[in-house]
Parts: structure tokens; sequence; C-alpha cells
């Protein structure tokens, strides 16, 4: 990872929900226009340190973190930063599709516009949607409710959702754990495709999915005394074909505890 | 510990790996043996248990794929899954070496017998040897047990080269013997190899335990 550059760094992260720390001195780097996958077993905070990123944390009150994100080189938790203007740059894509329940078109077109957008709405909305490999299933039915479709087309209309307003990261938490085998193997096509512009974290339980997708896997766990620490950072391949720890080999071999 | 199935099945086929260390290691034996004696019917033997072999071979094969595509292995696991699929083919060329010889020995017969050269029986020895040290080293998970095998290549090529240095200047001074020793030199030629067998395997155990692909390279020395 020398000499590599970096998109996001975590530099001694910390997060407390009240006094209990959940997130204990994690140092990441999370490298451009490549996927890092974050995996370790419930409850290590591989959530909480996702939602880290663009400052999703600050909408729940008890949460509170120390250290430093720097987002090429500034630091997110800084103070003239505008929490909304960085979960644009850093977008985020959920467990469950969430499309708001409004047509396919305003689903795309609804970030940008409340973003005072002046340009072509109807062509951004297409490269969008194009970019997010729906394009060909909708294009017919633009103005039908985003709800009718499937969950798998649900879940590529929220990433086109969130490329509409021009990230450059995109965050995915479990975003297939809610997908067939099919659908899920669609979204991993697309996230290798956007890895190409842009640089995307992904939290998954699935560990043949980190596999299959990423480029760099961190393993974060949790212990009695010590929450969310990140055990092993490496290139997905070395971590699982050898990874250096044993803990990190107890994981993902199916072996933990 | 959860997956204790899994384990119970990575257990059992590095158990029939070592059952096919075991009928090569006695094809290898018997082969000699025959071959020193000229024991017809034990060459025979050794020829028609190859096939026995073979199959094991292609049972373990078959166990490592299904193992693959139903538990989708990670790191050790699919490392040793891995090695017990190349170990398997290593073991069963080395029993090819062995029911080759059981074939020279056919041919030889037993009509007019040319005194078998000793060194053939020492490397037989050596090969053996390497051969029980890389299985070993696979069960204990010992790399300097593996790294010993590669040491040990290095005299079965010396004795190589003595043998065949001999084989050729008997030929020179009986040309009588000339076909036996011919054949002499293709024992000593599968003998060569079953021993470059026994590093593969060793090479197999490196790949087990570190990770590491490849050739072995001997630990440098520091000075």
């Amino acid at each position: 990872m020398q000499d590599q550059d970096f998109i996001l760094q975590t530099r001694g992260l910390n997060v407390y929900y009240d006094t209990k720390r959940v997130i204990t001195d994690v140092n990441l780097d999370v490298a451009r226009n490549r996927i890092t996958a974050i995996i370790g077993p419930s409850g290590c905070g591989k959530s909480t340190l996702l939602r880290c990123f663009n400052r999703m944390n600050d909408l729940i009150p008890t949460a509170r973190v120390e250290g430093q994100v720097l987002f090429d080189g500034l630091d997110l938790y800084g103070h003239d930063v505008d929490p909304t203007e960085i979960r644009y740059l850093i977008g985020m894509v959920f467990q469950r599709p969430n499309p708001f329940p409004k047509s396919i078109f305003d689903n795309v077109a609804f970030g940008p516009r409340i973003n005072g957008f002046h340009g072509d709405i109807n062509e951004l909305v297409e490269r969008s949607i194009r970019r997010a490999a729906l394009w060909d299933e909708v294009k017919d039915r633009l103005k039908a409710s985003a709800l009718s479709l499937s969950g798998g087309q649900q879940q590529r209309l929220c990433i086109a959702r969130a490329l509409a307003v021009e990230p450059r990261v995109i965050l995915m938490d479990e975003p297939c754990s809610a997908l067939d085998p099919i659908a899920t193997l669609a979204i991993e096509e697309l996230m290798r495709e956007l890895s190409e512009d842009y640089s995307i974290i992904i939290v998954t339980h699935n560990m043949q999915q980190a596999a299959r997708v990423s480029h760099y896997t961190a393993f974060l766990m949790v212990e009695e005394t010590r929450a969310g620490f990140m055990v092993e950072f490496g290139e997905s391949r070395q971590i699982f074909t050898n990874p250096e720890d044993e803990r990190t080999e107890a994981y993902i071999t199916g072996r933990f505890g | 510990m959860v997956r204790a199935d899994f384990d119970k099945n990575l257990g059992e086929l590095e158990a029939e790996l070592m059952g096919l260390g075991e009928m090569v290691e006695k094809a290898i034996i018997k082969s000699m043996d025959a071959l020193e004696r000229r024991d017809l019917a034990v060459a025979y033997e050794v020829v028609a248990e190859d096939d026995l072999i073979d199959e094991k071979r292609f049972e373990l094969e078959e166990k490592c794929i299904d193992l693959i595509a139903t538990q989708q292995p990670l790191a050790i696991d699919l490392r040793t899954l891995l090695a017990v699929l190349h170990i398997a083919v290593e073991l069963e060329r080395m029993g090819d070496y062995a029911e080759g010889i059981g074939k020279i020995c056919l041919i030889i017969g037993d009509d007019e017998p040319v005194e078998m050269p000793k060194q053939l029986s020492q490397m037989a020895e050596m090969g053996i040897a390497m051969l029980r040290r890389s299985l070993k080293s696979l069960m204990d998970r010992d790399t300097d047990l593996a790294n010993d095998v590669w040491d040990s290549d290095d005299e079965v090529d010396a004795l190589y080269d003595g043998v065949c240095r001999q084989i050729f200047l008997d030929m020179g001074q009986q040309p009588k013997t000339i076909e036996a020793a011919t054949h002499f030199l293709w024992v000593a030629h599968d003998l060569e190899r079953i021993a470059d067998r026994a590093t593969n395997i060793a090479e197999r155990v490196i790949f087990v335990v570190t990770g590491r692909i490849g050739r072995y390279q001997p630990p440098q020395e520091s000075k």
C-alpha cells in the first residue's frame, strides 16, 4: 500500500455511544477508485465505521467521534465542514433499497434539484441511471413509481440516485443482503464498473462477496474489553488466501469462537 | 467450534492422502524388491496394483472438488485442499515410476541375470525416506522437515550421476550387458524422478503453511 493514492484515511479514530466505546483506534487507508470491504462479526462496528465516512453518526445524538477522518487530506470533522455537503460527495447506499415513493425519474432528480442544479436534468437523470446499469430496464417507464421496481432494480435506482449528485465516494452498507443471488451479482458487477470512477467502501456479512468484489479488505473484531478494532487490513486476495492474523483466519474460515 | 463437519471431512481427506502415500511407498519397495530378486510375480503385482493407485488419486480429486464446490473454503482450508489435489497427483506419478520399474523388471526377465547396480537400492531407500518425510511434514505442518526433503534431493541427484557413470563404464567394458544396463539407466531415472516428486510435495507443504507458492528457495544464511 506504499505510495498509493488514498481518498479517505482515518487516524486514531474512536467512536463512543454515550460512554461506551464502539470503535477503537482505527487507522484505515481507503484507496482511490478501488473497492474496500469492511468485514467482521455482528457488533464489531463495521456500520459505525462506515457511517463515520459521511458523518451519518452525527444523526445519533449520543454518538461522539474522536480522532480524524481525512477526505483528500481535509478533516471531515473540522469546524467549518458542512455535513450535508459531505453527504453529497460521499454518498450512501443502504441495506434495504429505500427509494422515495415517487417516480423513477424524480428519485434520481431529487438530489440535484434540492441542490440547485441548473443544467439539463433529463440528461443528468439518464446518465445516472445508465451508469447504474438500469437504463434499459426503466427507460420506457420513467414516470412509473419507483416502488413498482424489483428489489434489485430499486437498489440500482438508489445507486443512480447517489450518482446523480456526483459523489466521489460511495458507501455501501450490506447493499445486497435483501437481494436474490442474481440481483446480488448484478450489483457486484456494477460496483466493479463504478470503481473505475468512484471509490467504494462496502460493509458486508458475506465473505464470499467481499472476496469477489473488493480490492482491499479490513477485518474488524469485538472483544469483551475492546470494541471495533481493526485486526488486519490488506489486499483481498491475500486476506482470503493467506491472512496474517490467526483471528482473521478463524473468522474467514468460519471457525470463529 | 463451528464447521465441525467440514473439519472432519478435511481430516479424513488428509488421512486418505496418507493412505495413498503408503500405497505408493509399498509399490516402490515391491518394484525394487522384484528387480533385485528377479521376481516376476511380484513385478506383475506392482504393475497391476498401479490401477488401484490411479483410482485412489481420482477419488481424492473428486472429494477435493466436492469440498471446494460445497464449502467454499478460504485461507488455510483453501490452501490445504489445493495442496491435497496437487499432492495426490504427485503421488500417483510416483506410483507410475514404480510401475515403470515393475515393467522393466518384466522386460529384463529372469533368464540372464545381470547384477543390479547397488546404488539403485540406495537411491530407492532415499527416495522412500523423502516421500515419508514430505508426507510427515504435511501432517505436522513442519516447514523445517519439508526443507530437509530438498537437501536430500541433492544427494539423490549425486547418486544418480554416479550410477549413470558406472553404468556407462560397464557398457563399455561388457558390451553383452548393454541391453540390461540400458534398462537400469531407466530405473535410475525413475528413482531420480521419485525423489523430485517428493520435493514437489514438500513445496506444497511450504505453500500450505506460508501461502508462498513457486520453487523452493533455501533460507539465506546470515553472514
